[in-house]
């Protein structure tokens, strides 16, 4: 890094080289250099005896199940000839998250613009801290809250929908049941998964050139005009791969839903009903009850969601570094 | 900063740039007017006169209402360009708001659902082992999750604190062919799901190996989350070690291990511990893993290396959907007890890590009646590693977006 910190000499040329020093390490040396590669080189031998280790406690079930491993929506890996898939699991994993990024994203958009660009700057520092604490409170107190207390509140609001809308699909509801549905569970990963949208996006405007900021105002442009032409163009690349990082986050979600939703294994569009699933949910509510097979199958559950998660997470790093390095502004 | 004398000083530039007023003194009384009026408006036409009503629908309702409202007031006063600005202003506000709220909200109801059973002293004395539905109120605590929760995050910082630096610093001092990739995987690392961990920890060490549930098994899964966030601040705050420190000492003939551990790591001692203390305010609230790695126990285990343990998480999960309500009162203890455990890490964290700030700015009160531009020289030239300018970033935040750079 610091090597290329001086000027080029004049009369080289760009592609001279610099001279590679022939190094004699002493031994003490190279054992320190062997230890810090050995810890970086632990990292990429652990995750890859994650996926070893999953697909080896998963092959029994899948074995069972072959392809009908990801039609089936029932879940009864442990019954005389059980049956089980994870279509309807994973139809409601994606629910949840959906709805989660429905409300997360406009939500972090504008507290990102809002601790960057509106707050003072003596209120920047401590909102900035504040989305770092939302962090760090623990899925299982979040959950918590959202089965005692946000969940009633919520159930309101369901029920207002399905009565004022119920004409959509997607706000019907047969019964008149509205807790521990798929809504509930969507608003609480939300606010759980906030703080991560916000402050990737909240890094990536922070990085708006600020003569390009200035130059707007200084044409005439109100704030919002600044903000619209300036910093949400620049900070594309960072609302997206935000929301897909926060997606893989409420992808991976577990604590919080299995506290909300109780389990259903049907694929319908009614987010507002009772019962909703998620795979990390599952995982954990059926792990103490699981006989040999079903505990082969939770395993083949986790192998699915790490797949899916490290999917989505590539996904948004790649986007995110993309639109920084694209931008040309980080050094 | 300083002006020149030349100057008369009846026509001195002033020394702080004057800020217009975003918001004038009238504009706080429209927002409020707009405010009530959306409010009066939505309670007669949606409460009154149409058969409908509930606070949801009215304050939702209002928003809107207000919103229209201050629109057409500000046109009517401002124009166009700057109704829609202070429109946006106000939904950016209230985005804000929006996240802020429920943070409130959880602190408030967690301390009032908790603190009747926390303030209790069997809470902090006693086991579950001797708890039934009859047992009263004040028997009956969570002595051996604290004892579960305090073994296996030390074990889990044990674990990931050495292994995370050691990883920065092969990341940025040492490098070579293999960190571009293991840069990406701690990044990939950093989005598993942590029932994976505790799936694979639970795959590996018991079912593979044969362990029985421990702490231990749980602090290892524990680690497996922690370590990127360590790795990756870390990396961060080494990267801003300006290159003449490591130059310096190596050019002073230290070796590079001494260059690395006596001279750069010192200079960012405030970051690393700041980043081993969020991770672990973040490790210890982490449920998921230990249902299948540390499992749980209603006795006490000291033991963390063999035999179930139980821990705060688990203690209120599992206590919480239990039929008796007096359960149910010490998981919401222990829910606060987690609180308040986090919002201390988190603090320290912070203290921690404006530490350096702290001394730069007691260091340049001290030195405050010497001229200002010897200061301010004097930060860059000092080579020494305790005065070298503490490097600044902000080591809170929650994520390790970047790939490779």
């Amino acid at each position: 890094m610091a090597a290329t910190d001086f000027d080029v000499p004049v009369g080289l040329s760009g592609d001279d080289i610099p001279l590679s020093v022939a190094v004699n390490r002493s031994p003490a040396d190279r054992r320190f250099r062997l230890a810090a590669r050995a810890s970086g080189a632990s990292t990429l031998v652990v995750m890859g005896l994650v996926a070893v280790f999953l697909a080896k406690g998963a092959w029994p079930a899948l074995r069972i199940a072959g392809a009908r491993f990801f039609t089936r929506t029932e879940w009864n890996p442990d019954a005389a000839n059980g049956s089980f898939g994870i279509a309807a699991i994973v139809w409601w994993t994606v629910m949840i998250a959906l709805i989660a990024l429905l409300l997360a994203v406009p939500l972090a958009v504008a507290s990102a613009l809002f601790i960057n660009e509106y707050a003072p700057r003596r209120l920047r520092r401590a909102l900035t801290a504040l989305v770092d604490l939302l962090a760090a409170i623990p899925s299982l107190i979040y959950g918590l809250w959202g089965r005692a207390f946000a969940g009633d509140a919520l159930a309101g609001v369901a029920r207002w929908l399905s009565r004022n809308a119920g004409f959509v699909p997607m706000f019907d509801v047969r019964g008149d049941a509205y807790d521990s549905s798929t809504f509930v569970a969507g608003v609480i990963v939300a606010l759980m998964v906030l703080p991560i949208a916000t402050s990737v996006m909240r890094e990536v405007f922070a990085q708006t050139p600020v003569a390009e900021k200035e130059g707007a105002l200084a044409l005439g442009a109100t704030r919002w005009g600044m903000v619209r032409a300036v910093v949400l163009p620049f900070g594309r690349g960072g609302i997206i791969g935000g929301s897909m990082l926060a997606l893989g986050r409420a992808l991976g979600e577990t604590i919080a839903i299995a506290l909300i939703i109780s389990p259903k294994y049907v694929v319908d569009a009614r987010v507002l009903e009772r019962g909703s699933n998620s795979v990390g949910a599952l995982i954990a509510l059926k792990f103490g009850e699981a006989g040999s097979t079903g505990l082969s199958a939770l395993l083949a559950l986790g192998l699915a969601l790490f797949a899916i998660t490290l999917v989505v997470n590539f996904a948004a790093s790649f986007v995110v570094a993309r639109s920084r390095s694209g931008a040309g502004v980080e050094a | 900063m300083s002006v020149p004398a030349t100057v008369d000083p009846a026509h001195r530039v002033p020394e702080r740039p004057v800020r217009p007023r975003m918001v004038g003194r009238d504009d706080g009384l429209v927002l409020v007017g707009s405010a009530a009026s959306g409010m009066s408006l939505v309670w007669v036409v949606y409460e009154r006169l149409l058969p409908l009503s509930g606070p949801v629908g009215f304050w939702l309702l209002s928003y809107v209402a207000f919103l229209a409202i201050y629109r057409s007031v500000v046109r009517s006063t401002h124009g166009a360009l700057a109704a829609r600005d202070r429109v946006m202003a106000v939904v950016v506000t209230s985005g804000a708001l929006g996240l802020a709220a429920p943070l409130t909200l959880i602190i408030l109801f967690v301390f009032s659902k908790g603190i009747g059973a926390l303030v209790k002293p069997a809470f902090f004395t006693q086991t579950l082992a001797k708890v039934g539905p009859l047992s009263p109120e004040d028997q009956g605590g969570a002595q051996h999750a604290i004892v579960g929760t305090l073994e296996q995050l030390g074990l889990t910082v044990a674990v990931s604190a050495p292994l995370g630096v050691a990883t920065a610093v092969f990341l940025n001092e040492v490098g070579g062919r293999l960190a571009r990739p293991v840069r990406t995987i701690v990044d990939a690392m950093s989005g598993v799901p942590s029932i994976v961990a505790g799936l694979f920890v639970y795959s590996l060490l018991i079912r593979t190996l044969g362990w029985s549930f421990s702490g231990f098994a749980a602090s290892l899964a524990l680690a497996m989350l922690m370590l990127p966030s360590v790795t990756r601040t870390t990396e961060e705050v080494l990267r801003l070690v300006p290159g003449g420190l490591r130059e310096s000492a190596l050019a002073l003939g230290a070796p590079e291990w001494r260059a690395t551990l006596q001279v750069v790591l010192p200079t960012v001692r405030a970051g690393v511990v700041t980043a081993v203390i969020l991770g672990m305010a973040r490790a210890v609230g982490e449920t998921a893993p230990l249902i299948m790695t540390s499992f749980n126990s209603s006795v006490m285990n000291w033991n963390p290396f063999s035999g179930p343990q139980s821990s705060l998480p688990i203690y209120v999960y599992r206590l919480v959907g239990n039929s008796d309500p007096g359960q149910v009162r010490r998981a919401w203890a222990g829910a606060l007890a987690l609180i308040v455990l986090v919002l201390g890490l988190f603090t320290m964290a912070r203290w921690v890590g404006g530490a350096p700030q702290r001394r730069e700015r007691r260091r340049q009160r001290r030195q405050a009646p010497a001229p200002a531009p010897a200061s301010a020289a004097a930060a860059p030239a000092s080579t020494s590693a305790a005065a070298a300018p503490a490097p600044t970033v902000d080591l809170t935040r929650t994520d390790h977006p970047g790939g490779p750079q």
